[in-house]
């Protein structure tokens, strides 16, 4: 057998490592599979993890080899996936150990759906992936990009892969964060044959590297057969990318909507990043604008300070002022406190089912100005409540039947 | 080879021994159904005119108070755990009895902690036989491996003292580790280096006991008040450097969890209580000390606060959370058997609606009546349930004993009982076919609340009722095992010999099951 070493390891390991297993394949001559488990799970899941373990090594051809897997509880995707990933260094290969998609991880989703809350995973640590979905965020992204240490970007490639496959995230939209293009583009062939809903472009700074994803998405769609579209989320991070922002807002049909990137966006620009954010207010509302002139959502930054609630609310409501639809989030806790604030509250929906109701009623009528009270009502303005009525319905914060239930009453 | 050949199913379906350590013992007949009759159990009667006049009861040394007890090889020694994971008194009666020589002694703990790891030495060298406690870490460890030469019983909190009154146990020597006490044995533990707060767990100890012995490392003038402890039961009272490692007493702080997923578990079960309408004006709450249990507790807390409501009583063990309750005017007393953390120990000293009571008033099967069936919300803990609402809180789904039963068993008596556990915990599903050890039936355990979903007992019909139209996920217990068992895969059984290593005592004294051996 060609091998480019004899001996490789894969995974995470030492205190505070939980639901993961490092992996240390070395390959010997003539002696079989010799295979060692270290598990606190042993009794339990011990014969089905040497089981998986025999069939991968036997899938890529490895007859004789020691292995240990040091396991923490991780789930069998995870250990299938620091297996591959160690067997990979060892020799070359373009097989993969590919899982089913489980039947709850087949959705799609809507270009215009909401989106207010992604949480942010990082690509190769599987605890915090595991029960990220119970906590409803409207997307979750398995970031391949900063939140991978450079040495470990091969193995997390793998496990984003079978994770996609495999856990179930309970309706978030599955989104991507791949690495910067060009390396990014070799990160696809791992998550678009996987049902990824969205693709998130780190640091992107011209239509040309949106085109280039979309070609490469293509091609993969083309020979896996894939028919579903894959939504696209360029990352502004740059003053550059800011400058050019309504064009890559409009590059593609595909292209739901702009984030920006405020860490990296102020070191370009060569300040420090603050909690009231006057050095980033151009690049905000600059962001905003092309987004609203392409149609698409606007995302803000996500806010750093975990622990600080209040200060997360206050960041959520100049977000939401400034005209952004949404906010990344680093941690569960996050979530409900940026979606609570994004979200319509009882006025602006109280407001926008008048407004609605006016513009109806005058429609039945065949008038062709809307008035509510003594005010005209401009199309636009009816938009933008049909919008709100739209999100709340959404967000069970108002009855589908809202108008036949007011005649009720 | 079997250590028991007598073996019989019990009520619960499990197969447990007749008798056990020599004696008999009667299996599990039902909840509700075992009634002793008779007389409790007393103490020798002794003469106050072979007391010293003078009150004064100190000896030089624990060594020279266990030789006037009459120490003697195949006795039983009782501790409590007041002074939890910064006990040195526990390990040192037995360093003392293994100088002494003892052979085959019983060691009578409330509970045990891993700072209780020495003992292991004493178990291998003959001078201790078993362990009838609970048994936490190491200790739980050595026994399931079958190292114990004896049988270990694990008993509830409540057991414990109903063992004592039904002379089921007989402690020929309590050795009683007190904060403060006088030289007639008047103790508390509300002041000194080693202040724990309470000592409702040697309540049986000193009452029933031969011989009582209190060791302090504050001695101070007679009278020491409060008399947590009344001299009047007490034989000779020792002092010693310290009684205890302060900081390992209680912990400064405790501290709620920080872990999303249990907050997010906590969260739901607050809205459970408040959906089922459990939560109300008035109500009377017990909540571990555990991190989730302490966030359900803030949950409460803001709910109660937003309503303008306020708990009527809260049982302890106390923490600087429930006091926060007291002081803010959302809970008028605490009623508290164990104190967790400094806060909750100068709340005892300083509130008159922080009262210190004992496992007789809450947990006693032999007392005319329990705080514990007053209650309206219990949360607790446990390590495994099953589809039948069973659930373990002393093994874990490998077979190996870990914990201690505590208060859990009493507690399930109360209006609602709630579990609040993961779905799986480092891929080990909580939910099972059948729990690898009974201890509580699934009768007394109405919901089990996770992170994807709660499931009803379906004997609470009244909660299903009330819950039909709530936007709560509930599910059926075989979903979520399903749910589970989908992510995690299914675990194959653990691998037990027929060697039984402890048994597991019912609130009532009768056995509702025996833990095996782990085939290693």
């Amino acid at each position: 057998m060609k091998y480019n070493k004899k001996i490789a390891s894969a995974g995470n390991k030492g205190k505070g490592i939980r639901s993961d297993c490092f992996v240390t394949i070395e390959l010997i001559e003539n002696k079989g599979l010799d295979i060692q488990l270290e598990s606190k799970v042993k009794v339990l899941y011990g014969d089905s993890i040497i089981a998986l373990t025999k069939n991968i090594l036997n899938f890529f051809n490895i007859k004789n080899a020691k292995v240990l897997i040091e396991d923490k509880g991780a789930l069998d995707f995870i250990i299938a996936a620091r297996i591959e990933a160690a067997v990979k260094q060892l020799i070359d290969t373009d097989k993969e150990y590919v899982y089913e998609l489980i039947e709850e991880n087949k959705y799609k989703t809507e270009k215009d759906r909401n989106r207010f809350t992604r949480l942010y995973l990082p690509g190769n640590t599987p605890s915090l992936m595991i029960n990220a979905g119970i906590h409803k965020p409207d997307g979750v992204i398995l970031d391949l990009e900063d939140a991978v240490a450079p040495d470990k970007k091969a193995e997390a490639q793998i496990l984003v892969r079978n994770t996609l496959c495999r856990l179930n995230f309970y309706e978030a939209e599955r989104m991507v964060r791949i690495n910067q293009i060009p390396k990014g583009l070799y990160d696809l062939d791992y998550i678009i044959p996987y049902n990824t809903n969205l693709v998130l472009i780190p640091k992107c700074e011209s239509s040309a590297q949106v085109h280039q994803v979309n070609e490469q998405i293509k091609k993969i769609k083309d020979k896996k057969n894939i028919k579903n579209s894959i939504w696209l989320m360029p990352i502004i991070e740059s003053c550059l990318g800011v400058v050019k922002s309504y064009e890559i807002a409009s590059a593609a049909d595909n292209v739901v909507a702009l984030v920006i990137g405020l860490e990296d966006y102020t070191a370009d620009l060569g300040t420090k990043r603050t909690n009231h954010g006057d050095e980033s207010f151009y690049a905000r509302c600059q962001i905003v604008n092309s987004c609203k002139a392409a149609g698409i959502q606007a995302i803000d930054s996500v806010f750093s300070d975990i622990s600080d609630m209040e200060a997360l609310k206050e960041n959520v409501l100049r977000s939401k002022a400034l005209g952004f639809d949404g906010m990344g989030c680093i941690h569960p806790r996050q979530i409900k406190v940026v979606y609570e604030n994004f979200a319509p509250d009882a006025q602006e929906i109280e407001k926008a089912k008048k407004i609605v109701n006016a513009f109806l009623e005058a429609k039945k009528m065949g008038l062709g100005v809307v008035s509510l009270g003594t005010k005209m009502i401009d199309p636009p303005i009816v938009k933008r409540a049909q919008k709100i009525i739209d999100m709340a319905i959404n967000m069970n914060k108002l009855s589908k039947n809202w108008r036949e239930e007011n005649e009720e009453i | 080879m079997k250590k028991y050949d007598k073996l019989v199913k019990n009520a619960a379906g499990r197969i447990v021994p007749s008798e056990v350590n020599g004696k008999p013992v009667i299996p599990f007949k039902g909840i509700g159904k075992h009634r002793p009759t008779g007389h409790k159990y007393a103490p020798p009667i002794v003469s106050s005119l072979d007391f010293p006049a003078d009150g004064n009861k100190v000896v030089s040394s624990l060594s020279e108070a266990l030789k006037k007890c009459g120490i003697k090889d195949g006795m039983t020694i009782s501790t409590h755990h007041h002074l939890r994971n910064g006990d040195l008194m526990s390990n040192k009666v037995f360093e003392i009895a293994h100088e002494q020589g003892m052979k085959n002694l019983v060691w009578f703990p409330s509970a045990s902690f891993p700072c209780n790891e020495p003992i292991i030495e004493y178990l291998e060298d003959g001078t201790i036989n078993r362990i009838e406690g609970s048994m936490n870490g190491p200790l739980g460890r050595f026994c399931s491996e079958g190292k114990m030469k004896g049988t270990a019983v694990l008993r509830s909190h409540g057991g414990r003292y109903q063992a004592l009154q039904d002379g089921e146990v007989h402690i020929d020597i309590a050795v009683i580790a007190a904060p403060t006490s006088d030289p007639f044995g008047n103790a508390n533990a509300i002041y000194g280096p080693s202040a724990c707060g309470v000592l409702g767990y040697a309540l049986g100890d000193y009452q029933f006991a031969d011989k009582v012995i209190v060791v302090t490392d504050n001695l101070i003038k007679f009278p020491c008040v409060p008399m947590q402890i009344e001299g009047n039961y007490v034989d000779y009272v020792v002092v010693v450097d310290k009684i205890g490692i302060p900081e390992k007493i209680v912990s400064g702080t405790t501290k709620i969890t920080k872990s999303p997923d249990r907050l997010f578990i906590a969260e739901m079960t607050a809205k459970f209580c408040d959906k089922t309408e459990i939560l109300k004006d008035g109500c009377t709450i017990q909540s571990g000390a555990g991190g989730t249990s302490l966030a359900i507790g803030v949950y409460l807390h803001k709910l109660l606060k937003q309503r303008n409501w306020k708990a009527r009583f809260g049982f302890g063990g106390s923490t600087k959370y429930m006091v926060n309750m007291l002081e803010d005017g959302c809970l008028d007393y605490i009623l508290d058997a164990q104190a967790f953390d400094l806060d909750a120990v100068r709340s005892i000293r300083e509130n008159p609606n922080h009262q210190d009571v004992s496992i007789f008033h809450a947990y006693d099967f032999h007392s005319k009546g329990n705080y514990t069936t007053m209650m309206d919300i219990m949360i607790l803990g446990a390590t495994e349930v099953d589809v039948n609402f069973n659930g373990n809180v002393v093994t874990h789904s490998d077979g190996y004993l870990l914990h201690g039963i505590g208060g859990w068993q009493n507690c399930l008596h109360a209006k609602c009982t709630i579990l609040p556990i993961p779905l799986f915990r480092d891929r080990i599903p909580v939910i099972k076919d059948k729990v690898t050890t009974l201890c509580g039936p699934g009768e007394l355990i109405d919901v089990i609340i996770t992170e994807r979903g709660i499931a009803i007992n379906p004997r609470r019909t009244d909660l299903i009722e009330k819950l039909k139209d709530s936007d709560l996920p509930i599910k059926s217990i075989y979903e979520l095992k399903d749910e589970a068992e989908k992510i995690c895969g299914k675990p194959a059984k653990p691998k037990l010999s027929d060697e039984i290593v402890a048994i597991i005592k019912w609130v009532d004294g009768t056995v509702i099951d025996a833990v095996h051996k782990v085939e290693k």
